[in-house]
């Protein structure tokens, strides 16, 4: 008898099929591909792979990959709340078109995008000349590589905060308004509050994403050894060497990373939440 | 505070909200602008704030012309259905957010906003609750704190569109009494917008009856109740029966019955009327006391507290009538379903046009 009463009873049935079924497929999915990297890299032994991931070439990789990852996020972060202001707040004709656009990033292949920029930039395209003619370098340099992680990262931050941003009521706005706030202030103290939380996981899913973009970077980059080659960059040319167990030693720390950082994140969302819930 | 509302006119495309609207309303006076939804009452109420803009028409607020200011210009208190508390803000800082958004001169210092704040909170009976977050209240108490919120930055005029429209029946008793009080305690010119009659002849001073965009009455709660001006507003101010039928020789007739039609209609010429009878203005007896009584039947009896509810099928009557009275008149009667009474119909009020309800 204990043993039925024990057992809380749920409105929604099917818990015990539903999260075996969830847990069972984010194993094939995601778990068990993830954990080779951990199978591959343990023969290895620590020094080894300490040797691997601290050699110059790597360590400046990952300065690089964390770094522009960083900078197109921020970058993101500000007109990806433009924009989704301006789709959310506005209408105007071509507004769905827009709205489209937006999400071409996530649909378009990123050696696309790579080429693009490639042409674009490059000393004889349409920007690249202009930009030459200032001492600007986009192409071969970690700006190019800046623009690039801008373009991938910017549907996370639009879609994330698209919305949280709709569902921000007017009564909100005019309340603050009606008690002598000014546009700005009531911006500040009480939308950019609210949107912040979207704001903070749009960004860093760019900056995630970041710091994975291989396709579209590697066009753009030139690819100089200690300048700029991204860690992915380094993990390919390891595997072209068929230097195995050092491209999946220099892939742990890339997912290491990546993992406690999103793991940051939800922490910090979590303490968010807590407050006014 | 005074407020003078000039030919106020505004149109949404395809219909009129507000037609020439013309109100004036005196300082320290608590008014409702009652009506049905849609009738433009909500739409007034944001004009006055600023919130909207009037296609014509003028918003004098203490002699001075106000119609084109932003809201945040206005310094009107606006308390909002939802309570639009700010979420992320605890209930102080929802309060001493109108004081903390003063530019930096007019701003009071932090100890004056706090003291406010706690003054503010005493009076709304809500101090306790200053570190929480509006989540963990219930909706009386946000709304309590929307208007504490609202005072803080001493508005000239407070204007609350149905505040206690999304709370239950008892809460929305209590505040309402208390809104009473606190009225009578600081004298802030004040307007609120509410279809509940109930409510405004409970709670106002003055009773603006609005219908489509138009005024069609305004008034004490007494007058508006005991001498609505048209068909409109006695059936809006309480549950009536209506009786259509014509006017003829100084007779109404309803049904097959006659009564004596208002002297100012004695001598028009043959016409359409309806003529409305309040439920609780039905005398019930088992005794024909007057040759005008109607011999009816009960129908059916409901229960509602202190009175008791008939509905009563009326000998030449099309429709059953609807009759309320006293409990210890239904106990002494010993009324019963399948009952005969006799029927009195002690006041009608005629009206005369072929006005739709």
């Amino acid at each position: 008898m204990t043993l039925f009463q024990k057992k809380r009873r749920n409105i929604l049935p099917g818990f015990g099929l539903s999260m075996g079924y969830t847990v069972f497929y984010l194993s094939a999915i995601v778990i068990v591909p993830l954990s080779m990297i951990f199978f591959n890299t343990i023969p290895m032994g620590w020094e080894p792979f300490i040797h691997a991931v601290t050699a110059p070439r790597v360590l400046a990789s990952y300065r690089l990959s964390f770094s522009t990852a960083l900078f197109a996020a921020l970058f993101d972060a500000i007109v990806g709340l433009l924009t989704a202001w301006v789709l959310v707040r506005y209408r105007f004709p071509g507004k769905q078109f827009l709205d489209a656009l937006v999400d071409l990033p996530f649909a378009l292949p990123t050696a696309v995008a790579g080429i693009c920029f490639a042409t674009l930039y490059s000393p004889v395209g349409w920007l690249g000349e202009t930009l030459a003619k200032w001492n600007i370098e986009i192409i071969n340099s970690p700006t190019g590589i800046v623009v690039a992680l801008i373009f991938i990262g910017f549907p996370f931050v639009v879609r994330t905060i698209q919305p949280v941003l709709e569902e921000v009521e007017q009564e909100i706005e005019e309340a603050a308004q009606c008690l002598g706030a000014t546009r700005w202030q009531t911006f500040r103290k009480i939308l950019l509050p609210h949107l912040f939380p979207a704001l903070l996981t749009g960004s860093t899913l760019a900056f995630a994403r970041g710091i994975g973009e291989y396709g579209s970077v590697i066009f753009i980059a030139g690819n100089l050894p200690m300048k700029t080659e991204i860690a992915p960059l380094m993990i390919m040319s390891k595997l072209d060497q068929f230097d195995y167990a050092g491209a999946s030693a220099v892939a742990l720390v890339l997912l290491l990373i990546s993992f406690s950082m999103l793991l940051l994140l939800n922490a910090v969302q979590e303490w968010q939440q807590k407050e006014y819930r | 505070m005074s407020i003078e509302l000039q030919n106020i006119t505004k149109k949404f495309t395809g219909y009129t909200a507000l037609d020439n609207i013309n109100l004036n309303v005196a300082s320290g006076e608590l008014v409702a602008l009652l009506g049905p939804s849609g009738c433009g009452k909500t739409t007034l109420l944001r004009i006055i704030a600023g919130l909207e803009l009037p296609d014509s028409g003028k918003i004098i607020l203490e002699n001075k012309d106000t119609t084109n200011l932003p809201p945040r210009k206005k310094n009107v208190g606006f308390v909002f259905q939802h309570y639009a508390l700010f979420r992320r803000l605890t209930v102080f800082e929802n309060v001493a957010f109108g004081l903390k958004v003063l530019p930096m001169r007019e701003r009071p210092s932090r100890s004056a906003i706090q003291e406010r704040v706690e003054h503010l909170l005493k009076l709304v009976q809500m101090d306790w609750a200053i570190k929480r977050y509006p989540s963990q209240l219930s909706g009386g108490q946000r709304q309590r704190v929307a208007l504490a919120r609202a005072l803080a930055v001493n508005p000239k005029v407070l204007l609350l569109d149905e505040p206690f429209s999304a709370l239950d029946a008892k809460v929305r008793q209590e505040l309402r009494r208390w809104l009473r009080k606190l009225h009578d305690e600081i004298h802030v010119t004040s307007i609120f917008v509410t279809h509940d009659q109930e409510e405004a002849l409970e709670l106002a001073d003055r009773i603006v009856v609005i219908n489509k965009g138009r005024i069609e009455q305004q008034g004490t709660p007494q007058e508006v109740y005991d001498h609505p001006v048209n068909a409109f507003v006695y059936n809006f101010l309480g549950n009536v029966n209506v009786f259509h039928g014509r006017i003829k020789n100084g007779k109404v007739s309803l049904g097959t019955h006659h009564v004596d039609a208002p002297d100012e209609l004695k001598n028009t010429e043959e016409r359409a009327s309806q003529a409305f009878v309040r439920p609780h203005e039905i005398g019930i007896s088992r005794i024909r006391s007057a040759e005008s009584d109607l011999a009816g039947t009960i129908q059916e009896v409901r229960i509602m507290g202190g009175q008791i509810g008939l509905n009563l099928a009326c000998e030449g009557f099309e429709h059953p009538i609807d009759a309320e009275i006293p409990r210890e008149l239904y106990l002494n009667l010993q009324l019963a379903k399948g009952e005969k009474v006799f029927v009195s119909l002690n006041r009608v009020r005629v009206f005369t046009g072929d006005y739709e309800i």
